[in-house]
């Protein structure tokens, strides 16, 4: 019988794929490019997922689909938005009142959601990109750094440089400025860090237990800290950051269908 | 499921045609003279002195509505104007500018009928008066205009009678360009015929307050253009006892805009002209209907008075909800959201129309802690879709739909 579930989250940078089990345990999961054919690189990222769960098609009793993409994912049964899958996929590590803070590839999110688990608000940033994964990763290509060096630039910053632009070509051009001032890239990595930490703050008041979730988390875990600072308390992530709305859909799937 | 149109519209689109071609008319024979007038100004007054009336921010919104807004915002922004003013007055300087109007494809104008004069009220916001200025300028034609006190509480004499002294001061102007004199029994009887005219738009907007919802915010939007470009007119009233009837019908046959309606919502805000049609389906889809809204409200002008003319008009000037204080404005919106059963608020950020935009100064987070009422704020503008994601308004309305039918579960 059918008894295992599955979240594809098509974000429009990275599709995540989760199985869980009925307790709600990730079993397989997959991250793989968007890409331009939404629906294959769904279809593909579920294949991989299974195959690490030692599972078949067949023992998927539901699927639902979230993210940019949610609606080009041919074989799930449903849709939910990623506010949704995000605020489901941090409560089931933390369940009670918590603030979700999900920066993903292009837009951030904060979701509040009370101890039951049910929804009190949420926030979707603007259009503009300032904050996000997106401004990170023009950033690096801007210092000529590889995306996954950043974290640990920032962490052995010993100074700090602020940035103050608003908008990510903006910034960009102070960045340049501030190299032919001849400042160290770790402060200014420091400083970019910083920047993103702000333009989520500004977002939405912080209340409860901070959850930090997406991709840019997994792979900077050093703005969790930098949050922490700023909160002024602990801030936590779940197990698998960048599969946290994937993992939530999994989750919503089970609850509809048990 | 797609619901049969509102039968009236058909007489709505003539209307529309008649009050064009008219103006064609006009221009063309040289009389009547043409006047324009900003949507809340005093077009009554202007009628009254003999003139055909021409709003202009029904051109912008056919600007928008027909997206032709996004191609003609460059040309303004190229001579001068800012892309952050309102995108109404850059669409509509555009168009002027590169010889393109909606009017042509809709009722085969060429152009614009021009302006013989122009008459503003500040009421609404300060960008009327320079966008008129433009065209005063261009055609050397008089500029009018009523300098309306902003963000007041409550209206106060000393208000009215400010209001009242300039409209009686624009008269030796208006009789000049018209040609005509001014004659107060005249007056009453147009300023008569808008209250007939609000009287009827108010219990337009009020059938919402039923269950089902006969109407949505979206026809709303079209079927308002009487109550702007038409009132003191009696085709007005004509026009909304033959709407009311259809609506009064619906209701008593249980007809729902929006068939299954879960949730209902409240809109704050200017629409987004060129995806009225895209929120209108998404909203369907998502059964959540948007039945009550300040924008087409801001056409009730409860206060209009034949037997005082123009003290009433002023109160109706200044009553304006575009006018008040943040504090009054929170009761407005809190009446129509408890008249209407609204489960959840929507206020459109305008980039370019602080006016019409109330979510800047923290009134969607004190509406939501007085009223108990989730709120949403998506990011748009009216005419200039560069500021409008479809994806992120998509997201973030069915999120907030989501969270209402959680919330109601
Ligand atoms: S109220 Fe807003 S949309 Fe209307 S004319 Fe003024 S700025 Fe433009």
């Amino acid at each position: 019988m059918a008894s295992h579930f599955a979240g594809i989250d098509v974000g429009a940078s990275a599709t995540k794929v989760a199985v869980v089990d009925e307790q709600g345990d990730l079993q397989g999961h997959a991250v793989r490019r968007s890409g331009v054919d939404f629906a294959a690189s769904a279809q593909e990222g579920f294949q991989r997922a299974l195959a690490m769960a030692g599972l078949q098609a067949q023992d998927i009793a539901g699927v639902i689909s979230t993210g940019y993409g949610r609606k080009n994912v041919p074989f799930a049964g449903a849709s939910r938005t990623e506010i949704a899958c995000h605020g489901a996929g941090a409560y089931f590590h933390y369940p009670q009142a918590i603030t979700v803070v999900d920066i993903g590839g292009q837009d951030n999110k904060i979701i509040k959601l009370d101890a039951q688990g049910r929804r009190k608000s949420f926030k979707m940033n603007r259009k503009c990109a300032a904050g996000t994964g997106a401004f990170l990763e023009e950033m690096a290509l801007r210092l000529d750094l590889e995306l996954g060096a950043m974290n640990q630039l920032a962490a052995a910053a010993r100074e700090e440089v602020t940035l103050g632009a608003f908008c990510t070509v903006f910034t960009g051009t102070e960045l340049l400025s501030k190299i032919r001032e001849g400042v160290r890239v770790e402060p200014l990595v420091k400083g970019l860090f910083r920047s993103v930490v702000k333009r989520v703050r500004e977002m939405d008041t912080l209340t409860n237990l901070v959850v930090m979730t997406g991709g840019v988390v997994a792979h900077n875990p050093f703005l969790m800290e930098m949050m922490a600072q700023e909160v002024g308390r602990e801030v936590v992530t779940t197990p698998r950051p960048q599969l946290n709305g994937a993992w939530g859909a999994a989750l919503l799937a089970r609850d509809q269908l048990t | 499921m797609v619901m049969p149109p509102i039968k009236a519209t058909k007489q709505m689109k003539k209307l529309m045609e008649d009050h064009f071609l008219g103006l064609a008319k006009a221009k063309e024979e040289g009389n009547p003279k043409v006047a324009w007038c900003t949507s809340v100004g005093p077009a009554e007054l202007l009628h009254a002195m003999g003139f055909d009336v021409y709003f202009p921010e029904n051109h912008g919104a056919m600007l928008g509505a027909t997206r032709m807004a996004t191609d003609l915002i460059p040309e303004a922004v190229a001579a001068g104007y800012s892309p952050e003013i309102c995108s109404y007055l850059t669409s509509d300087v555009g168009s002027y500018l590169a010889g393109q109007t909606p009017l042509t494809r809709a009722y085969g104008l060429e152009s614009v009928p021009r302006a013989d004069v122009l008459v503003f009220n500040n009421n609404q916001c300060r960008e009327v008066q320079d966008w008129f200025m433009f065209y005063a300028r261009e055609w050397d034609v008089p500029l009018v205009g009523i300098n309306n006190p902003r963000v007041i509480h409550e209206v106060k004499e000393s208000h009215v009678a400010d209001v009242k002294s300039q409209m009686h001061d624009m008269i030796p102007v208006l009789e000049q360009v018209s040609g005509n004199k001014f004659d107060i029994d005249r007056f009453r009887e147009v300023v008569g015929l808008s209250k007939q005219c609000t009287i009827r738009w108010r219990k337009v907007l009020e059938g919402a307050a039923h269950h089902p919802s006969p109407m949505t915010f979206f026809d709303h939007c079209i079927h308002m253009a009487p109550a702007v470009v038409l009132r003191g007119k009696q085709e007005a009233v004509d026009y909304y006892d033959l709407l009311l009837a259809e609506i009064d019908q619906m209701v008593q046959d249980q007809v729902a805009a929006v068939p299954g309606e879960q949730v209902r919502l409240y809109w704050d805000g200017m629409p987004v002209w060129g995806r009225l049609r895209m929120l209108s389906e998404l909203l369907n889809e998502l059964q959540a209907p948007i039945v009550s809204s300040t924008y087409c409200n801001s056409w009730i002008f409860d206060a209009l008075d034949e037997r005082d003319p123009f003290d009433s008009m002023a109160r109706a000037a200044l009553e304006l909800f575009n006018v008040r204080d943040d504090d009054f404005k929170e009761g407005y919106v809190k009446e129509w959201v408890e008249r209407c059963g609204v489960a959840g608020i929507i206020f459109h950020d305008a980039k370019t129309c602080p006016y019409n935009t109330n979510s800047r100064f923290a009134m969607p987070q004190r509406l939501s802690q007085e009223l108990g009422l989730p709120t949403l704020v998506i990011n748009g503008d009216l005419n200039d879709l560069r500021f409008f994601s479809d994806e992120q308004a998509k997201t973030n309305i069915e999120a907030f739909v989501e969270q209402l039918l959680e919330q109601a579960a």
